[in-house]
């Protein structure tokens, strides 16, 4: 190896390689002007091929949700071709021996026989359900990630919208799927699902007749739910996924605040060939796990349910996990919340954790963007994310609700809690009652305690630097720890973020001229800024930094004095 | 707070949008309000764009892991057509398992994994790292784009007449209203006969005809009927109605399928029957009424849950209580069934039960309300 | 293999290394155990030698008569069958209060002992005998026909692979795994502790058989998708993708992102 060869640069390397300049000249060249003049791509194309992403783990949980999602669109046209949905009775035939000669539906049948005699059918079942599963709880997390780093607020709010929307559907669409194979629990999945569909007010036993084309369980629900499952909603998942997808590149990607990022410009890698090799190399990634998943971990052992039947049950009946947080809602609601007025009965002890749960928890999520930006009055357009402990009351509210979901998902497995913790079901069923109330609100305090203290941390940081590690004794013999200044990269992290003020309530003088309605809107909204923004720390300026190392010039820092004053002006003389 | 200082005052640039980066300068002794954004850091470089050595090493790497990739697509396809479907193997943290699903997924996720690795560590160590800046432009279009859609709208309205025709305005309104309302009706009036969805819902196949004889409890599944004798203190049985084996053969001599309707029959037929100590049922209106419709202390329930329809399978034959695995529901046997926790509200209607000539338990009428989940119309 | 060696924390590895290890040390102990002796000829020195143990052991709760105390209940007519039920699974003598006498897989009597006990227990007063002959082991059952009747006279407390299910106030349907056919027999014939009666008129011999040839059969198939994760339906599916699914893809995610050295 020659020393001229070991001093040239990437760039001198690429250089080596022949580059293509022009389309004329190649075959490929040739095909693509063939396109380009029947569709005009060409501008397009060159347009896309350079659109940058940035880097961070956190954006590529969206990505594990398509890539699922893409993964059960594949696997699920490989099922449809054996899956029968019929719930016409017929004995069993196939392989699997316990089930020899039992009467069950052909949709049970012909799961058994994906199951146990097509060749590899196990497999993409399980890729299938799995990849489901994968699917569902990667849109949960790309939520919680969206919404605590604030990537909701204009442009994107409509985007949030649609997502909330996907995020319902994915639960229906999961929910279907899980109900096809016709096994004893999904099939008592439906039982209960009929019972909901009955607690409505007025047209409850109409629209179960409509749905079921009759008395439950008829022979109607299961290739109703087939077409539901396998046409119409995947046909909104990906119509609304695809217009998800475009408004992304309208708005381009958000970016966390950083040395050179700016609110106008997104800084990463491009499409080609950075990102097409990341992004498509993740898609393999993503469904090679979910392989390995399946190759080595049973989900929905169908065959030891059994067929459905109405009479028998299993303990310890779940929905999916994904369905889980109604499910324990159900478990959590008391049975007087049901209650007969006007001659009626009103099931509210069903319609309302089954059946209203849903649509009010993702309406809640939907509208969270108008409300805060009517909070904070801010009509800019943010491109910049919020570190989510530059945020605290939004940190806390998101945690606070995610944590009233995980509550209620938790809720769903309080018998396999007494059983694995050996504690009394009703003991478990009465605490979830109570943490259903207690914990949102202890996860909001604490959430919002801890981004205060971390924000605090930061311009500690900032302003006496990190911690060397390196211990020094000054002449009159006492020992300080050497802290060292932050470069100006990683100092602009830290402190490149807002910290608003509450508004201020309008002077008497001039709520004198607005109506009483107005003035009194006014003060609920400045009774909002305050639940907001109270309570926050503002990042450090210029002018503290410069204060700070004035100081620190003439003292040195006692060691341990980790816990700093929101203030810098009390810092210890 | 000392001073109120943001970092952002820049909000009234015309485009709307804001940059943390400008801050505006206010007095403390020529110091910004905010720190400038330093500009990107300087571009660090990779082990393998400085060493050829490096980059060599980074393309095998890469190339291994495309060859991986290509063995395992060969070891997925030697699996499927070399592995007998029923050969097991043992696995440790899996146990028993089936060979063919652990080859076939392994071997694919190998295939699939040595791509998605291959190809990222491509782009990780090969392809240029210096980061890209884009700009970006407000979202909102300009105003004279806008004002060119309000015109092509009011000039579309105006070459339309639409001001002008208030009748076509009106007619294609309502038509373009009205025009979704046979679709619907085709669905919702097709999907199923809802007619007599509330005289469904109140019968079951125990209810007896007018002059009609009692029917038999008989064993689930295997349709056998059940003496009184037969059942001793602590039992329970899981019960249907004779009829369903009417049904059955009448389905076989009508010519249908013979499971016709046979599940929607169980799914409100379904009966838990046990015996008590009478002396067990609490001494109150509750308990008597509950041993009174009953036959020497046993007792027949319909299993379906009054909550949302599951079974309520679960006897406990010391305290007496029924459970339903879905959402926990209690219920008190020896207090007719009454809601002792969970989110069930009304007991679990009871059968009234006797015993025929031959000493087989009968139910001499059907339930006396309509069994199963709560609905509207359940007390009409 | 790291995903592999990353499951070995899970809950459910340590279920599987326990059923695992029952499988084992039941197989082990069905070869090297000797065959009991015909159990059902009780003589008198049986029954003398019973009174005694019963005397010494039990007697404390149960009453000096078996006629039952505050602690313990009588076992007027419980059976042989319940004797060795309750002392063969190491269920009685019960160590201290609870709500439910666990199962103990280290017996503390040996078969004579606990069929002397039985045989005194069995003349106080009529009860179920000890069952014998080839129903208890599943012999000759129909398995698809003792699936159905599992499904829906066990299931619903055993879980649909006997995994076990929770009951009222901490009470609990145990596993069924690795219970030897002969307790599975007794059990239903005695309906122990919260259990119901399964007597012969409700489900008779040959569908007792049944659902134990059922139960044998299941057990002993491969967890033909992989690892089961304990039997335990969706829950144990949403925690598993939750923890070990969403960490490896963010793991990948985040080798994604990181910059090369």
């Amino acid at each position: 190896m020659s020393t001229t060869a070991s001093a040239r640069t990437a760039a001198d390397l690429r250089a080596d390689d022949a580059k293509v300049t022009s389309a004329t000249g190649s075959k490929a060249g040739a095909a693509a002007i063939w396109v380009d003049e029947r569709t005009g791509i060409a501008k397009g194309a060159a347009y896309m091929m350079k659109k940058v992403f940035p880097d961070h783990w956190s954006f590529m949980l969206g990505e594990v949700a398509m890539y699922s999602m893409i993964i059960c669109l594949l696997t699920g046209v490989f099922l449809s071709f054996w899956f029968v949905p019929s719930a016409g009775q017929i004995p069993y035939n196939g392989s699997y021996v316990p089930l020899q000669g039992v009467i069950m539906s052909e949709a049970y049948s012909s799961t058994l026989g994906i199951s146990f005699d097509v060749r590899g059918g196990l497999l993409i079942r399980q890729i299938h359900h799995w990849a489901a599963l994968m699917f569902c709880v990667a849109i949960t997390v790309h939520m919680l990630r969206v919404f605590l780093t604030g990537a909701f607020r204009k442009p994107r709010e409509l985007n949030w919208v649609i997502g909330s929307i996907l995020s319902m559907l994915a639960i229906v669409e999961g929910f279907a799927g899980y109900s096809l194979p016709d096994d004893l629990l999904s099939g008592t999945g439906i039982r209960a699902a009929e019972g909901f569909i009955r607690s409505i007010p007025l047209v409850g036993s109409y629209i179960s007749y409509l749905l079921f084309g009759g008395t439950f369980p008829g022979e109607a629900i299961i290739p109703r739910l087939y077409s539901v499952h396998v046409l119409l909603l995947p046909a909104v998942l990906i119509g609304l996924f695809t217009a998800h997808i475009v408004l992304v590149m309208v708005h381009k990607h958000t970016q966390f605040p950083g040395p050179g990022r700016t609110n106008e410009n997104v800084v990463g890698f491009p499409l080609m060939p950075v990102y097409t090799a990341k992004a498509g190399g993740f898609f393999f990634m993503v469904f090679g796990v979910l392989a390995l998943i399946s190759a080595l971990v049973t989900i929905n052992p169908i065959w030891a349910y059994g067929p459905y039947d109405p009479s028998p049950v299993t303990a310890g009946s779940q929905p999916d996990w994904y369905m889980g947080f109604a499910d324990g809602a159900l478990r959590l609601l008391p049975g007087f919340l049901e209650f007969e007025l006007f001659g009626f009965t009103w099931s509210m002890n069903v319609f309302l954790g089954a059946v209203a749960l849903i649509p009010l928890m993702y309406t809640a999520a939907g509208v969270y963007p108008w409300i805060e930006a009517w909070v904070t009055g801010d009509k800019r357009e943010h491109h910049l994310l919020d570190r989510p402990r530059n945020a605290p009351t939004r940190t806390a509210i998101g945690m606070a609700a995610f944590s009233f979901y995980v509550v209620l998902m938790f809720a769903a497995g309080n018998d396999i809690m007494a059983i694995r913790l050996q504690l009394s079901i009703n003991d478990v069923t009465n605490l979830f009652r109570l943490l259903v109330f207690v914990v949102p609100v202890i996860v909001f305090w604490v959430t919002r305690r801890i981004c205060l203290s971390l924000q605090r941390h930061d311009r500690e940081k900032v302003l006496h630097g990190r911690e060397s590690g390196t211990i020094v004794r000054t002449a009159e013999g006492k020992f300080f720890e050497r802290h060292e200044d932050l470069d100006e990269f990683d100092r602009y992290k830290l402190v490149a973020f807002e910290s608003p003020a509450p508004l201020a309530l309008p002077s008497a003088t001039d709520l004198n001229g607005v109506s009483s309605k107005d003035a009194k809107k006014a003060r609920r909204r400045v009774a909002w800024s305050n639940f907001f923004f109270k309570t926050r720390v503002e990042p450090v300026t210029p002018a503290e930094l410069a204060a700070a190392h004035h100081h620190g010039e003439h003292e040195a820092i006692p060691g341990g004095s980790g816990h700093a004053a929101i203030k810098h002006d009390k810092h210890p003389h | 707070m000392s001073d109120q200082v943001t970092p952002t005052s820049g909000s009234a640039s015309g485009a709307g949008t804001v940059s943390l980066d400008e801050g505006h300068h206010v007095g403390t002794g020529g110091l910004p309000a905010v720190f400038e954004n330093p500009g990107l850091p300087p571009h660090v470089h990779r082990a393998a764009d400085d060493d050829p050595k490096a980059a060599k090493r980074a393309e095998r790497q890469v190339a291994v892991l495309f060859t991986l990739s290509i063995l395992g697509t060969l070891g997925f396809i030697v699996s499927y057509f070399a592995i007998d479907r029923t050969t097991s193997v043992f696995l440790p943290f899996v146990g028993l398992t089936n060979l063919l699903n652990v080859m076939l997924g392994v071997t694919l996720g190998i295939s699939l994994l040595g791509i998605g690795f291959g190809a990222v560590h491509w782009a990780k160590t090969l392809m240029s790292d210096e980061e890209v800046v884009e700009e970006r432009h407000a979202i909102r279009s300009s105003d004279e784009s806008r004002d060119k859609v309000v015109a092509a709208l009011a000039d579309g309205a105006e070459s339309a007449q639409l001001a002008r025709r208030p009748l076509i305005k009106a007619t294609a309104g309502a038509a373009l209203g009205l025009f979704a309302i046979p679709l619907g009706v085709q669905l919702a009036g097709s999907m199923g006969n809802p007619t007599k969805a509330l005289e469904e819902l109140k019968q079951t196949i125990w209810d007896v005809k007018a002059g009609g004889k009692p029917i038999r409890l008989v064993r689930d599944p295997e349709l056998t009927p059940i003496k009184a004798s037969d059942v001793t203190i602590g039992s329970v049985f899981h019960v249907m109605p004779e009829t369903l084996k009417e049904l059955r053969e009448h389905n076989v001599k009508a010519g249908h399928s013979e499971w016709h309707g046979v599940l929607e029959a169980k799914a409100k037929a379904a009966v838990l029957l046990m015996r008590l100590n009478p002396s067990e049922f609490k001494d109150d209106a509750l308990g008597r009424k509950a041993r009174d419709w009953g036959f020497q202390g046993i007792v027949a329930y319909s299993k379906i849950c009054t909550h949302v329809g599951c079974p309520v399978g679960l006897y406990e034959q010391q305290t007496h209580h029924l459970l339903c695995p879905c959402h926990q529901s209690t219920f008190d046997v020896t207090r007719d069934c009454e809601v002792i926790f969970g989110p069930a509200k009304r007991p679990l209607p009871q059968l009234k039960i006797t015993v025929d000539d031959e000493g087989y338990l009968v139910a001499p009428q059907g339930f006396a309300e309509p069994v199963g989940p709560s609905y509207w119309e359940r007390l009409k | 293999m790291n995903a592999l060696a990353a499951r070995r924390r899970h809950p459910a590895a340590i279920a599987i290394l326990l059923f695992l290890g029952l499988a084992l040390v039941g197989t082990a102990y069905s070869l090297l155990a000797p065959k009991s002796a015909q159990a059902a000829v009780s003589t008198a020195d049986d029954v003398a030698l019973g009174k005694q143990l019963f005397l010494a052991n039990c007697a404390t709760c149960h009453g000096l008569n078996a006629e039952g105390t505050k602690s313990g209940p009588t076992l007027m007519g419980v059976g042989a069958a319940s004797v060795d039920f309750q002392m063969g699974t190491g269920r009685m003598p019960l160590a201290g209060p609870n709500v439910q006498a666990p199962r103990i897989d280290k017996v503390k009597y040996t078969e004579e002992e606990i069929a002397a006990i039985a045989a005194y227990v069995a003349s106080l007063a009529p009860g179920p005998a000890i069952p014998e002959g080839k129903e208890t082991t599943g012999e000759g059952g129909n398995v698809a026909l003792g699936g159905e009747i599992y499904r829906v006279n066990c299931a619903m407390c055993h879980n649909f692979a006997g995994s076990g299910g929770a009951l009222t106030r901490g009470k609990y349907a145990p596993s069924l795994y690795g219970v030897e056919g002969k307790y599975i027999y007794e059990a239903m014939l005695t309906g122990p502790q919260s259990m119901p009666v399964f007597n012969d008129t409700n489900l008779t011999p040959e569908a007792k058989a049944s659902v134990i040839a059922y139960l044998k059969m299941t057990q002993s198939e491969p967890n033909v998708g992989g690892m089961n994760l304990g039997n335990l339906g969706p829950v144990s599916e949403g925690m598993f993708i939750w923890i070990f699914g969403l960490l490896l893809m963010i793991a990948c995610a985040f080798w994604l992102g990181q910059k090369a050295a």
